[in-house]
């Protein structure tokens, strides 16, 4: 289908991303590097040295760090179980993940409030089988808590994806020439599941840290992550300018993940769909 | 490891993702207005649903945005990726890199560059800019999963179309078109999924008057979520959960919406 027709359908598109990624994500420059009256300055962009942005930016970093290892952690043998059982029902699988996105987003996490209060659910059941209550409702726990369970399938799907794909014949052949289970999956199916590895980090770490939600609903509003106060920047105070700025701090670390997948995932294998 | 504890460890990890769904059912039940107290079983919530017209408004707000957005973006979006694997590798590189951009970058950025654009050129913040939103952020899920369907095109038979006489018009959509149709199909559902999840692109770009469940969920926290919230949030899950079932147990309807391969 490659002639000259075919090329021009791609101008719709082209035309779109030009008004709504290109030209905002260039807005998001323009505001950031202006103050109020359009002037040029990057304090903006400085003012992430403020203690309280700084505090923000590296509560943000350390939480999400937390939540995607502990994603990677829970989802890597999920993956492996899934897939080995796997009876080309690919279909099922993706349903499974996705169907909780059907309860709306806010309130699947407000749940996570009743079951982990003081008096909520977790607690009454670990007092009933006489164990120690747990306090983490309010506290960065929560936050970590509700990151894992938002951004789980996330990791969960790339890594399946990935191994799926891993030809059987290989780890058969390892096995042959004499590898024990250990070494056929350090050798043989570790490295071949690399990109599903990277693309899911981005795909949890990236929403992780930048979120304002999360922490809005389980962290008590006490705890402020990068996300809330460029949320209130932009919401509370009208600061656009600062807002932006702001903004452009946390791009950096968005633009340094995507690079890294870009780099392990080539052929886009690893991607979540 | 061992099948028993294979078993457990998939059960434990479909326990976490589901007990909030538990949770949600069970407090629509609740009589209490308390997210943690048990006040009695009721259906007071489910009955009151209907009338109240400011959650009735956001409903249809919601399904409305979710039914266009992933109507034009799977329109725009099926084009473009018959159109990105006619072009030549270079444009194609770009093209895809450009699509990644919503997907990968933090939604809120994507949620305060649009609010930007619009506050820049002025435009009223309404329901006109969060379609736009979620129409953007809609497209690239359309076009990776039609991509890989016209990757496993056989060529020749759209050339065999033209060659026994057919128009390159009919060609399309008498002999690709039906072969790429799953993928079409599975990228308008993710489309129309992720509008209707969508809390924060919509929180940037909505303007005052205008909510959707979500944002209108979002104004409750504070003061107390509104129980038939969860009534309503029960009867949309159970509904898909039906319709999916229903959808699995037909074998050839099954196919049809197989996502990806």
């Amino acid at each position: 289908m490659k002639n000259k027709f075919v090329k021009w359908l791609s101008l719709p598109y082209a035309l779109w991303s030009m008004a709504f990624v290109i030209i905002p994500l260039l807005m998001v420059f323009y505001f950031g590097l202006t103050d109020k009256s359009g002037k040029f300055t990057i304090s903006n962009i400085l003012s992430i040295s403020l203690p309280v942005h700084f505090k923000s930016l590296l509560i943000a970093l350390l939480l999400s760090l937390i939540s995607t290892i502990i994603c990677l952690l829970l989802s890597y043998p999920l993956a492996m179980i899934l897939s080995s059982m796997n009876s080309g029902n690919n279909r099922l699988m993706i349903l499974i993940f996705v169907l909780p996105m059907w309860m709306n987003f806010l309130l699947r996490t407000l749940a996570w409030q009743t079951l982990l209060e003081n008096e909520g659910v977790i607690n009454t059941i670990l007092r009933a089988i006489h164990l120690p209550g747990l306090k983490i409702i309010n506290t960065p726990y929560a936050i970590v808590f509700g990151m894992i369970y938002n951004f789980l399938p996330f990791m969960v799907l790339p890594i399946y994806n990935v191994l799926c794909k891993i030809d059987k014949n290989l780890l058969n052949a390892a096995r042959d020439l004499g590898a024990n289970e250990i070494q056929t999956f350090l050798k043989v199916t570790l490295p071949l599941s690399v990109p599903g590895i990277i693309s899911g980090i981005t795909m949890v770490f990236v929403p992780a840290l930048t979120t304002f939600v999360i922490s809005d609903l389980l962290g008590g509003s006490k705890i402020l992550l990068i996300g809330n106060v460029i949320e209130q920047e932009f919401t509370l105070n009208s600061n656009w300018n600062l807002g932006s700025g702001l903004s452009i701090v946390l791009m950096l670390f968005i633009v340094i993940s995507m690079i890294i997948t870009a780099v392990f995932d080539k052929d886009g294998e690893g991607s979540a769909l | 490891m061992s099948n028993v504890l294979k078993k457990i460890y998939i059960i434990l990890i479909f326990i976490f993702l589901y007990a909030p769904m538990a949770v949600l059912i069970v407090l629509s039940f609740n009589a209490s207005k308390s997210r943690s107290k048990w006040g009695g079983f009721t259906f007071k919530w489910y009955a009151k649903l209907l009338s109240d017209s400011s959650i009735m408004e956001a409903l249809i707000t919601t399904l409305m945005l979710a039914l266009l957005s992933s109507i034009i973006a799977t329109f725009i979006g099926t084009i473009a990726a018959i159109a990105i694997t006619g072009l030549k590798k270079s444009t194609r590189t770009l093209m895809m890199g450009i699509t990644n951009i919503p997907m990968l970058n933090a939604e809120i950025v994507t949620g305060i560059s649009l609010m930007l654009l619009f506050i820049f050129f002025k435009i009223k913040f309404g329901f006109t800019t969060i379609l736009l939103a979620h129409i953007t952020f809609n497209i690239p899920y359309v076009i990776l999963s039609v991509l890989p369907r016209i990757k496993q095109l056989n060529p020749s038979a759209y050339e065999a179309a033209m060659d026994l006489g057919a128009s390159p018009f009919k060609a399309f959509f008498k002999v690709v078109f039906p072969d790429i149709l799953p993928g079409v199909f599975s990228g308008m559902l993710m489309a129309f999924t992720m509008s209707i999840d969508d809390f924060i692109i919509t929180h940037f770009t909505k303007g005052a008057g205008v909510d959707t469940l979500s944002t209108k969920i979002y104004s409750q926290v504070r003061k107390g979520i509104d129980p038939k919230m969860y009534a309503l949030s029960s009867v949309i899950f159970i509904t898909v959960l039906i319709l999916l079932i229903l959808v699995n147990l037909l074998p050839n309807a099954g196919k049809k919406a197989k996502i990806k391969k």
